[in-house]
């Protein structure tokens, strides 16, 4: 028999499954989602049923207040969602909750891997690599210029610029939700046991991820330090926060950027960074081929990103893809 | 090599002009020669390798990655430099320590276009993707990392303690890795002699004169050509033709080259016989348009040395007999200029007229009129100022004639390079042939990037993204829904392209939101202005 996937279908605002009239990760409301991580552009607000796990609906409360009708699924756990489709969430290893969705309609295995890395991160449980028929995959970095070195080196160049400038503050901007609590978390596996210091927009995901079991060590409010506490010390930021007014109350900071962008050098120079840092919570170009290989499914569909890449490496390993045009993902926040 | 790409990483890493003059000081003070020269010289555009080529790196990453991911690669960086240093594969061993530059000289400037490709891998092959980089933009040229040959010189000076003017005056006489120049900067040998060869003095350039009005009694009032400045110098029997950017262009104009044997060191217009510019004031010269057919020419046959014979209008004298004539006002050099004309040959040197008039009014009266003469406008000179490198406030002004303008259609854009690479930046609009309503079509009239400012560059940007109908590579067809209103300086037929029209120094002056593509000017409207 020939896989034809007729029951989940790209529509312009997301993927729509349709015996089970639900949408995965919809970039408007819709009265049944599927909620495969919290960043803000796959977690919109306004759902009315709302499957995710356990994590991202406590990611989405936090940032929405109340959402619709909250559906709790746990990693692995086998769920009806209606005529005749199963889902099951399975970890995806980008941040916090971040799920896979395996669809399970009609004898077809579907699996959704939202986004995804699959590299060792202190703060999330790891990709849990699953066999299917269909793999809609991710695309962001989906070049072969974009390979992710190990973090390990990037937080040890973040520890010897420290080092090097010991009167200033190494001002790191990073995503709120998973580049940050990761960048932290990794820093105290290396060994730095100082004080962290949070810009405020900071300051609620990571007692979040605190909440959830993530140790991060001793994180502090930059809103109540002197400057004197800040020389020498690392600051945590969101991106947008790095030329803004806000880091002048910072001793001449050295401004750092974790982002898989970083690996682009026109793109550092855009932004104003003295020290990149590729780090990135998404799968690399190696990971990306490597995870369609493993998993071998019968098509492949690549949802945003870089997706034309992709599409040829598929070409040219004789693996049936096509690429999806969905709208909303903005994959430049990474 | 990897001082210098470290040199790189910081230049590129460091945004204040301060930084990154003090980054190229440090390398200047510790990297040993003549590795130091050779990172000069790139960062001066000192370097030609005319067996490398960007062609060559395509060629070699061809044969090691997918054409078609190579290309979308390239597209997405903007950069082939660093597209190729992140997709070239490390060997399976180490292939041996990293070269020094003086090696990567000695191994890419013996090389022949058949072991080109050759010679380039095996440097490749012993280097890491910051490396590659390196080595790829040194031996490729256009470091992109926002410094100037300017500020090159600059640090020169500031490492060693010589005045800045000495080291640009010495420099047209050196070549990489500048081994006289070093032994005078560090070591006190003697400067390198400007009487023996045909130097080049740096230009002093004017700032474009504003809302202002000038005293005339104060500065003297001239017409401002449209061809190129020159500078021709004649030394120990030797005369050069260089260019403003210092170029050498001797070999393109033997017939001005071979027409000065008398030594002196001319300022002045390039120009083609011809009767567009100035025919009521006695012009003589044919538009910009019918100069360009004869610049970027390796060499010129004999009939276009006849078709379209070249000559400089001078402007100042800096030097005559082995005298130094730039510190003296510019009165005294236009006497000396004036006193040295008959000495010339009338075909190849006139005196660029001065313009009397009574009052700025009947000044500004003859620049409206600039246009129809096809002059480029009014150059201002104060009349005691010495001739000095650079553009210096207050000494020489530009008054440039108004912009034609016109209203077209953004049609395609392009991604842009270097900073600009992730940002739909190069824009590309039309006219009308017709009236739309009567089955009209827009045909591209020119392209333009730059007159926007950086907010209305993301606004572009996004423009192009939502409004995109098709994509041809690179680049998008957006749905001919933005009117821009073009500035352009003037325009001339063009065989080459497909409107019959070429734009000079077209920009985007205003963004038309409130404006309906329909209502964009016609193709007619734009050929109405054509000057030549």
């Amino acid at each position: 028999m020939i896989a034809d996937f007729a029951w989940i279908r790209p529509e312009p605002a997301g993927l729509y499954v349709r015996p089970a009239d639900l949408w995965i990760d919809p970039a408007r409301a819709v009265p049944r989602a599927l909620i495969t991580h919290g960043h803000a552009d796959h977690a919109r607000a306004g759902h009315g049923e709302t499957a995710a796990t356990p994590e991202t609906l406590a990611i989405m409360r936090e940032r929405y207040g109340q959402i619709g009708e909250a559906r709790p699924m746990r990693y692995g756990d086998r769920v009806s969602v209606g005529n005749g489709v199963h889902a099951t969430f399975l970890p995806a290893g980008h941040v916090l909750g971040s799920a896979q969705i395996l669809l399970e309609h009609a004898g077809e295995r579907v699996i959704v891997t939202g986004d995804y890395k699959r590299r060792a991160d202190p703060t999330c449980a790891p990709f849990a690599v699953t066999g299917c028929d269909l793999l809609i995959t991710e695309a962001t970095f989906g070049l072969p210029v974009f390979r992710h070195p190990p973090i390990a080196q990037e937080i040890a160049r973040l520890l010897a610029a420290r080092a090097a400038e010991p009167d200033r503050a190494i001002l790191v901007g990073a995503y709120a939700l998973g580049k940050a609590q990761r960048v932290i978390a990794e820093l105290r596996a290396a060994g730095f046991a100082d004080p962290i210091w949070l810009h405020g927009a900071m300051e609620r995901m990571c007692r979040l991820y605190q909440d959830h079991g993530v140790a991060l060590g001793d994180l502090r409010p930059v809103a109540g330090a002197s400057r004197g506490d800040l020389a020498g010390a690392i600051v945590i930021c969101p991106p947008s926060a790095l030329g803004d007014r806000w880091s002048r109350r910072l001793p001449d900071p050295v401004l750092a950027m974790a982002s898989g962008w970083m690996r682009v050098r026109q793109r550092v120079q855009q932004r104003g960074v003295e020290l990149p840092l590729v780090i990135s919570d998404h799968a690399d170009w190696d990971e990306l081929t490597t995870t369609i290989a493993e998993i071998a499914p019968a098509e492949t569909w690549i949802t945003h990103g870089r997706e034309e890449a992709l599409l040829r490496w598929c070409e040219l390993h004789q693996r049936k893809a096509r690429a999806l045009a969905l709208v909303g993902y903005e994959d430049e926040a990474e | 090599m990897h001082h210098f790409t470290a040199l790189l990483d910081t230049l590129l890493l460091t945004r204040s002009r301060h930084g990154k003059l003090a980054a190229i000081v440090r390398h200047l003070r510790t990297v040993p020669d003549p590795d130091r020269g050779w990172a000069l010289a790139a960062l001066t555009g000192g370097i030609d390798f005319p067996a490398i080529k960007a062609g060559v790196v395509r060629t070699l990453m061809a044969q090691r990655v997918d054409p078609v991911l190579w290309t979308l690669s390239r597209d997405y960086l903007g950069d082939t430099a660093e597209t190729a240093s992140l997709l070239w594969p490390d060997p399976p061993e180490p292939a041996g320590l990293p070269p020094l530059l003086a090696e990567v000289v000695e191994t890419l400037g013996t090389a022949t276009r058949a072991n080109a490709a050759a010679r380039l891998a095996g440097l490749l092959d012993r280097l890491d993707s910051d490396g590659r980089y390196a080595l790829l933009k040194f031996a490729t040229g256009a470091l992109r990392v926002g410094v100037s040959a300017r500020l090159a010189k600059l640090a020169f000076a500031d490492a060693f303690g010589v005045p800045v003017d000495l080291v640009e005056e010495y420099w047209h006489g050196q070549s990489p890795p500048y081994a006289a120049l070093f032994a005078w900067a560090v070591e006190g040998a003697p400067a390198p002699s400007a009487a023996l060869v045909p130097l080049y003095r740096p230009f002093m350039l004017a700032h474009p004169l504003e809302d202002d009005q000038l005293d005339l009694e104060t500065y003297a009032a001239e017409w401002k050509w449209d061809g190129i400045r020159v500078q021709i110098v004649h030394a120990a029997g030797q005369t050069r033709l260089f260019s403003r950017g210092g170029d050498d262009i001797s070999a393109a104009f033997p017939d001005i080259a071979g027409a000065l044997a008398h030594p002196a060191v001319i300022d002045g217009e390039l120009l083609v016989r011809g009767d567009t510019q100035g025919p009521a004031i006695g012009g003589g010269a044919a538009s910009f348009n019918a100069l360009q057919q004869r610049l970027g020419r390796k060499t010129v046959s004999a009939r276009m040395l006849a078709e379209s014979p070249a000559f400089v209008r001078c402007y100042d004298l800096l030097g005559a007999e082995g005298e130094d004539l730039r510190p003296l006002p510019w009165q005294d050099r236009r006497a000396r200029l004036e006193a040295l004309m008959p000495r010339l040959d009338p075909a190849r040197f006139d005196l660029s007229p001065l313009i009397v008039a009574e009052s700025w009014d009947a000044l500004a009266q003859l620049r409206a009129e600039a246009r129809d003469a096809a002059i480029e406008g009014i150059m201002f000179k104060h009349r005691q100022s010495a001739y000095v490198a650079g553009r210096r406030a207050g000494l020489w002004y530009k008054w440039k004639r108004d912009a034609l303008r016109i209203d077209c259609v953004l049609m395609y854009a392009q991604r842009g390079s270097g900073k600009r690479s992730s940002l739909y930046s190069d824009f590309t609009f039309g006219c009308w042939t017709a009236d739309p309503d009567a089955g009209g079509e827009l045909v591209p009239v020119g392209k333009a990037y730059f007159g926007f400012t950086d907010d209305e560059l993301a606004m572009l940007d996004r423009h192009v993204r939502q409004h995109t109908v098709a994509k041809f590579g690179p680049v998008r067809e957006t749905d001919k829904s933005l009117v821009f209103e073009v500035a352009f300086d003037s325009v001339h037929a063009s065989r080459r392209h497909k409107s019959g029209v070429a734009m000079r120094f077209p920009r985007i002056a205003r963004i038309r939101t409130d404006k309906p593509a329909h209502e964009a000017d016609r193709l007619a409207t734009l050929m109405a202005m054509i000057a030549d």
